[in-house]
């Protein structure tokens, strides 16, 4: 993948992301994570080769049958991306609202996830007057609301302290037992040894894949606790905190 | 689940666009005066057209014969003569034999009353009003007149109905051109607004996007924003066009400003573009913002 006329910021590239599993995106910064996830969320096309969403090739599918792919994929973005007019609760109503949903059929819903999230007093409060990690909330909340097949995170912990940071990833461990697929991009090492997961890692635009240590060990795949021989060897792959 | 205390807000849900606030009035007043003066473009055109309509009615359905002064003849004997002679061809519905004082009203507005001498020689006319749809009398009034020996001769007008009509037709074009151009004008001010409205908000119709918006979803938010926008600064265009037609015509200069500008209180046309107008700006400002957005939409994802 390339931009314009620009170098390749992503080259040989070939991966899957099997259905109800939970992977990990690390590397530098400049890697190439961000232009990865936008080819994960359908954001940018590749310039060459193939990127195959549930059995259709993104690359050359119609552009009116993008939304329909979207919706089947939750993003959560570092930034956020809330919309600051809106209300907590017509943010996290925004998938199904575009998707044709009448308020009645959904204000239940919205109000019951924000209620697991922790949000359910901020329902009326604009965005702009919640704490990073409320923020947050309400991003993953407005990813998960069409209960997606695939959940994008891109630093989802970034903006918060480390305890809210376990509280999300306790989070994106019960969605992912629930059965929506989990990528989940970030420089933090710490919140990658808490979990028993594969961890991609991009680094110069390639990338290196490394299986979970219970499928090493031929055990069970559920993402379980790291042993600190695991938090050693992924510091020796190279990835870097920033 | 959604406890009592903390109930899902009620009502309807936010408008997914932000209001624009200030940003949009400078484009409301420019969409306004456009109006107003496409408008006048089409009030001229109408003008244009009930003009020539009558024009060309008048000048078919009459002629002239003009009596020439001669020393030795009563020009007056003359003038009534040709009118008796005009009633007994087909196709003369009535003929009017003008005297002296009507020859010197015609005159007086380049040589006032009171200063011709009463010895100057005038021509004087005969009106002819003509049946319609029938035959023009023209050849056969000129023979007759002739046969007659009277010293007179029959002015057809129809020989410049060709440059009324042209005329006419010249103006309802300059008009209806002008009103093109004005709605070409306003379709790209609105396009170049909804682009630069899209592009302040770039992050609402990323979200949009991501969460699974068509295209066309995100661009009827523009276009029913636009929409209201191109009403409103129509619907004040419309009154201030009205309002200056209605002042025209009411003033001194109305008659000589007649052809541009119609009496609105006798022509319910007039009302009826007006009325019109604000409904046009709003649907050429939708179709605008429409198409501006879903290209740039196309050209961003």
């Amino acid at each position: 993948m390339r931009y314009g006329r620009g170098p390749e910021v992503l080259r040989d590239l070939s991966f899957d992301l099997p259905r109800g599993s939970f992977q990990f995106l690390t590397g530098p910064s400049g890697a190439g994570k961000t232009s990865l996830l936008r080819l994960i969320y359908l954001a940018a096309k590749p310039s060459r080769g193939l990127v195959s969403f549930f059995g259709r090739d993104a690359s050359i599918l119609p552009r009116r049958e993008l939304p329909l792919l979207r919706r089947r994929i939750g993003v959560v973005f570092q930034e956020f991306r809330l919309l600051n007019h809106l209300s907590v609760f017509d943010n996290v109503a925004l998938p199904l609202r575009v998707s044709g949903q009448k308020r009645k059929e959904y204000a239940e819903d919205i109000a019951e996830l924000l209620s697991w999230v922790g949000l359910g007093d901020k329902m009326n409060a604009s965005p702009a007057t919640l704490s990073g990690g409320e923020k947050q909330r309400v991003a993953i909340a407005r990813a998960v609301v069409n209960q997606p097949e695939i959940l994008i995170a891109d630093e989802p912990t970034g903006n918060v302290d480390p305890e809210m940071g376990m509280r999300l990833l306790r989070l994106f461990v019960e969605l992912n037992k629930l059965g929506t697929t989990i990528v989940i991009a970030t420089h933090d090492l710490q919140l990658v040894r808490m979990l028993d997961a594969p961890v991609m890692t991009l680094s110069n635009g390639h990338l290196q894949i490394r299986a979970p240590r219970s499928e090493r060990h031929n055990q069970d795949a559920s993402p379980e606790m790291s042993t600190q021989e695991d938090a050693e060897e992924l510091s020796s792959e190279g990835t870097t905190d920033e | 689940m959604n406890s009592p205390a903390d109930p899902a807000p009620a009502g309807n849900s936010g408008a997914l666009l932000p209001p624009d606030s200030g940003r949009d009035t400078p484009l409301f007043i420019v969409a306004a005066i456009l109006v107003f003066l496409a408008c006048i473009a089409a009030l001229g055109a109408r003008g244009a057209w009930v003009a020539s309509e009558k024009w060309t009615t008048d000048l078919e359905s009459s002629l002239t014969i003009q009596i020439r002064p001669m020393d030795d003849r009563n020009s007056e004997a003359d003038a009534i003569a040709a009118a008796d002679i005009a009633r007994d061809i087909p196709g003369v519905k009535n003929a009017i034999a003008r005297d002296r004082a009507y020859a010197e009203s015609l005159l007086a507005p380049w040589l006032g009353r009171d200063n011709l001498p009463d010895d100057l020689p005038l021509p004087l006319m005969v009106d002819i009003e003509l049946e319609n749809n029938a035959p023009s009398p023209v050849d056969a009034l000129q023979s007759a007149l002739e046969t007659s020996g009277l010293p007179a001769s029959v002015d057809d007008q129809g020989r410049w109905l060709g440059a009324v009509r042209e005329a006419a037709n010249s103006a309802k074009t300059l008009a209806l051109a002008l009103l093109a151009l004005l709605a070409g004008a306003a379709a790209a001010v609105v396009a170049f607004a909804a682009r630069a409205s899209l592009a302040a908000r770039i992050d609402v119709t990323d979200a949009l996007h991501l969460c699974g918006a068509e295209d066309r979803y995100i661009a009827a938010l523009f276009q029913r924003r636009f929409f209201m926008l191109g009403l409103k600064s129509g619907l004040v265009g419309a009154i201030f066009a009205g309002l200056v037609s209605l002042l025209v015509s009411l003033g001194e200069t109305s008659a000589d400003m007649a052809f541009f500008l119609p009496h609105l209180s006798v022509d319910k046309v007039e009302i009826g573009l007006l009325l019109i107008a604000p409904i046009l700006s709003g649907l050429t400002s939708a179709l605008s913002a429409r198409l501006a957005v879903a290209s740039d939409l196309r050209r961003r994802w």
